[in-house]
């Protein structure tokens, strides 16, 4: 076909560095907008760690030995906030730019190709979603809710997570007609939230139940987040980064095979 | 033929100042577009209650909190918290982009202002529609509550009132806010630092006692403190009269000057 | 001074198309099309077109909303994949060098997709690093672009707050930030005000002047005649003339239009009153136009037939009634 001719593969995007210089011209000036989501997941932790934190008392953690319930769900809000990040700048964001503000139709008149559209926004929401998470995680370390020195992997652990989420996000949005069609979004991302050990251990589960929730992608996440948080390496973490990697190559794949539907028309 | 122009009659204002057809607009357009908020109306708080509710309350209640929170399992103490914390989050996303939308993008108030109706009839045809709004979203989280078995006394039902009032609370002062703007970049930052805030610091999650003293004060201020605490004390049979009538003063207060300040902005932007 | 030329002389010498001692390569097509197509699932929004753009001309598609003008514009813009038929721009294959293609263009489309959430000034330089300008390169185009198009004091201005004809002129100086070969302007003047209409005019002259081939599509036929040097006449898809518009009026009208408009009833009433009166009749709903090359004596002629129209109305024939010959329509509806 001519349309999946004219596209090159999705790994060559030698301009994608263009649209995140685009994305700092713009928040250059509103960077108060871009400060401010770093403020989200931290007022959850404060709320929800030391509020029901007190409430709660001291949790059990995965290796027995007592843990306080801010060390317990920081680096579920972590991963959650890293989820919820990439979901928003790969679907709202992406679609708003497309059918609203058009930015893509003219950045598609000049030498850049839609694989440069692509790379270039999945980078700027990693660039994003970095920077968030080196801030919450100096905030967990500052009000000692860290117990290991593996915490340090948690960044790299948070920019995966959020690669993975872009990817698969990115690859739904090329499937979006209309903003009535974010409700399906929702419809996954929102118990992916609530229901994925954020908040409460999977022990709450009865069995069938937790094992189902236990091979969701946030709760993977979390598992490997609260692992790194907690010190607690095992072998499960590999599947765990596995398990992620897997998802955003498929996501990047579906991407590259559908993105010509998505612009070119 | 032809057709003579003749005058209509001229009719008085009405009594309203087509604040009843401003409303008939509103749910005009909703019939267009309820099924893309049936998900959020309905869906997520069966989600939210089942998680919060039933998984992080089995937790909570695992540990030693049902003391504090008054001898009730922590489901019941947090369902009628968020009926009346949700009341403010419905009242917020419809009175912030919405209202500047009317003025700048589509500029439907504008074209409403070229006919008979007039601002006040403008304004409260514009509450009376996001009153209505509030009254679904509050009925239907309530029935959800009941099949969960969340609720703990039949004053509850009120709940459903609590947190109508505690939406239009917000809607009002931010309806008067909204109609001033130009742009929307202000929108995301009023959910980042006061919606959000609010929702988790006002008793809805855990009492506010366990709040800092010096804090305490700035939650006392906020309408969702009241709000959260009137549907609470219904929920659970514990209001005392007192405490019902400084929760009522203090949402209708509120509202109030909400809507004075909201007849004042409207009539500026309308006449710019 | 010259005869009426399909080609117009370009400003630069070297790319002169009949002048001895130019190389083969320098007189081939900016644009060459032959059986150009291009479908949308079943509807057919262009059906095998051919056209040439030659360098240094100013050539457009006249023709109604839904012709297939901003289609084929797409189409050379490398932003839509043809469906069928052969398209060459720039001497390249869109579907291969579209990379190449677009850096040595200047697009203005249909409706502004100007950056919504940056300056006036940063649409510019944004748009100079998209095309490899070096930052301080891209600055200083940018400032001489604002000065071009009059929006130097607008710099720091939000795109927001510009007017209808401020964000088309920074969409045009926007396209020329690469010092384009080849501009492709799609309606560049729909929506605007007279005043703002000519100070485009003016802008595009100049281009026009400095040697750039711009390509443009128009339902205007006065923007057609200031602007074109040369024009194919479009309908359903279909290319139904070509020339300069002088050719195109000599060859599909009269020198002079007679313009009748009748009471209100009056006209539907008229029946072989106006034959022989003009070499053609177009009944249109609100008046009748008679295309005679001697107006004044087609309007004396109805007069001794009794005939009294309210309004009596004699100008030159205009790219309009080619379109109203070719289809049967008129151009805007």
């Amino acid at each position: 076909m001519i349309a999946t001719r004219m596209l090159p593969a999705l790994g060559f995007a030698p301009r994608a560095d263009r649209l995140v210089e685009r994305n700092i011209m713009n928040y250059r000036r509103t960077w108060i907008v871009l400060v401010s989501g770093f403020f989200e997941p931290l007022f959850y932790l404060l709320g929800i760690g030391f509020g029901i934190g007190a409430l709660v008392g001291n949790v059990t953690g995965p290796d027995g030995h007592a843990i306080s319930y801010g060390a317990f769900v920081a680096p579920g809000l972590l991963a959650s906030s890293a989820m919820n990040g990439a979901i928003y700048d790969s679907t709202f964001n992406i679609f708003f730019k497309l059918r609203y503000a058009k930015t893509y139709d003219a950045i598609l008149s000049t030498p850049l190709g839609i694989n440069d559209i692509a790379v270039g926004e999945i980078t700027w929401a990693l660039i994003r979603g970095t920077l968030y998470a080196i801030g919450f995680l100096a905030v967990m370390v500052v009000l000692g809710l860290v117990q290991s020195p593996w915490v340090i992997l948690a960044l790299p652990a948070a920019m995966l997570i959020g690669f993975a989420f872009a990817a698969v996000g990115m690859a739904a949005t090329t499937w979006v007609r209309s903003w009535t069609d974010f409700d399906y979004i929702f419809v996954v991302t929102l118990p992916l939230f609530l229901f994925s050990s954020t908040f409460y251990p999977l022990s709450v589960y009865p069995e069938p139940l937790r094992t189902i929730v236990s091979i969701t992608p946030l709760s993977r996440c979390i598992d490997l987040l609260r692992s790194l948080a907690l010190g607690e390496l095992s072998p499960v973490l590999l599947v765990d980064v596995a398990y992620l990697l897997v998802m955003g190559g498929v996501g990047l794949w579906v991407v590259s095979r559908r993105l010509d539907k998505l612009l070119l028309k | 033929m032809t057709a003579v122009a003749r005058p209509l009659p001229a009719r008085r204002p009405s009594m309203t100042g087509g604040a009843r057809q401003v409303f008939e607009y509103k749910a005009m357009v909703y019939r267009r577009v309820w099924r893309g908020s049936v998900f959020s109306t309905f869906l997520s708080p069966v989600l939210f209650l089942a998680a919060m509710g039933i998984g992080l309350g089995s937790f909570v209640d695992g540990g030693n909190a049902i003391a504090s929170l008054g001898g009730v399992p922590y489901a019941v103490f947090l369902a009628p918290g968020l009926l009346a914390a949700q009341g403010m989050q419905t009242a917020a996303s419809e009175s912030t982009w919405t209202i500047m939308g009317g003025f700048v993008w589509d500029r439907t108030f504008h074209g409403m202002y070229a006919t008979p109706v007039s601002v006040a009839g403008i304004v409260f045809g514009q509450l009376a529609w996001v009153t209505a709004r509030l009254t679904m979203v509050a009925t239907a989280f309530f029935v959800v509550m009941l099949a969960f078995g969340f609720v703990g006394s039949p004053f509850g039902v009120f709940g459903i009132v609590a947190s109508v009032l505690t939406g239009l609370a917000f809607a009002a002062p931010i309806t008067a806010f909204a109609a001033g703007q130009k742009n929307d970049s202000v929108f995301s930052m009023i959910f980042r630092f006061f919606i959000t805030p609010l929702f988790l610091f006002s008793g809805t999650f855990f009492p506010i006692e366990q709040l800092p003293l010096i804090i305490r004060p700035i939650a006392w201020l906020t309408p969702t403190f009241h709000g959260v605490a009137l549907a609470r004390g219904l929920s659970l049979g514990t209001l005392d009269p007192l405490g019902a009538v400084v929760h009522l003063g203090v949402l209708g207060l509120y509202i109030v000057i909400g809507a004075a300040c909201a007849l004042i902005t409207f009539r500026r932007s309308l006449s710019r | 001074m010259t005869t009426a030329q399909p080609i117009a002389a370009p400003a630069s010498p070297e790319f002169a198309p009949d002048r001895p001692g130019v190389p083969e390569a320098a007189r081939e097509s900016l644009i060459r099309a032959r059986g150009l197509t291009k479908k949308f699932a079943e509807f057919v929004a262009v059906d095998a077109i051919d056209f040439d753009v030659a360098p240094g001309e100013s050539f457009g598609f006249l023709g109604p909303n839904g012709a297939g003008k901003t289609s084929t514009m797409r189409m050379i813009g490398c932003v839509s994949p043809i469906t069928g038929g052969v398209l060459s721009v720039l001497g390249m294959n869109p579907a291969h060098d579209a990379a190449l293609i677009k850096g040595r263009i200047g697009v203005v489309p249909q409706q502004d997709t100007l950056d919504m959430e940056l300056t006036v000034r940063e649409n510019l330089i944004i748009y100079g690093r998209y095309f490899d300008l070096s930052r301080r390169e891209a600055g200083r185009r940018a400032d001489d672009l604002l000065e071009f198009v009059q929006l130097t004091d607008r710099a720091k201005s939000t795109v927001e707050s510009l007017s209808g004809g401020m964000k088309r002129r920074l969409t045009i100086a926007r396209s020329l930030v690469n010092e384009p070969d080849l501009l492709l302007l799609d309606e560049p003047t729909t929506g605007l005000d007279p005043q703002a209409r000519h100070l485009l005019w003016d802008r595009l002259y100049r281009l026009k002047q400095q040697g750039v081939t711009l390509v443009l599509t128009t339902h205007y036929m006065d923007e057609a005649e200031q602007l074109c040097d040369r024009l194919v006449v479009m309908d359903k898809a279909h290319i139904v003339a070509e020339g300069s518009p002088r050719e195109l009026i000599d060859q599909y009208s009269t020198k002079e239009v007679l313009e009748l408009r009748f009471p209100v009833g009056v006209l539907e009433t008229l029946g072989t009153e106006l034959d022989g009166l003009a070499e053609r009749i177009e009944r249109l709903p609100d008046r009748v136009l008679l295309y005679a090359d001697d107006g004044e004596a087609a309007a004396a002629a109805a007069h001794a037939r009794g005939l009294r129209p309210e309004t009596v109305l004699v100008r030159r024939s205009s790219l309009e009634d080619v379109f109203l010959r070719l289809t049967g329509r008129s151009l805007i509806e």
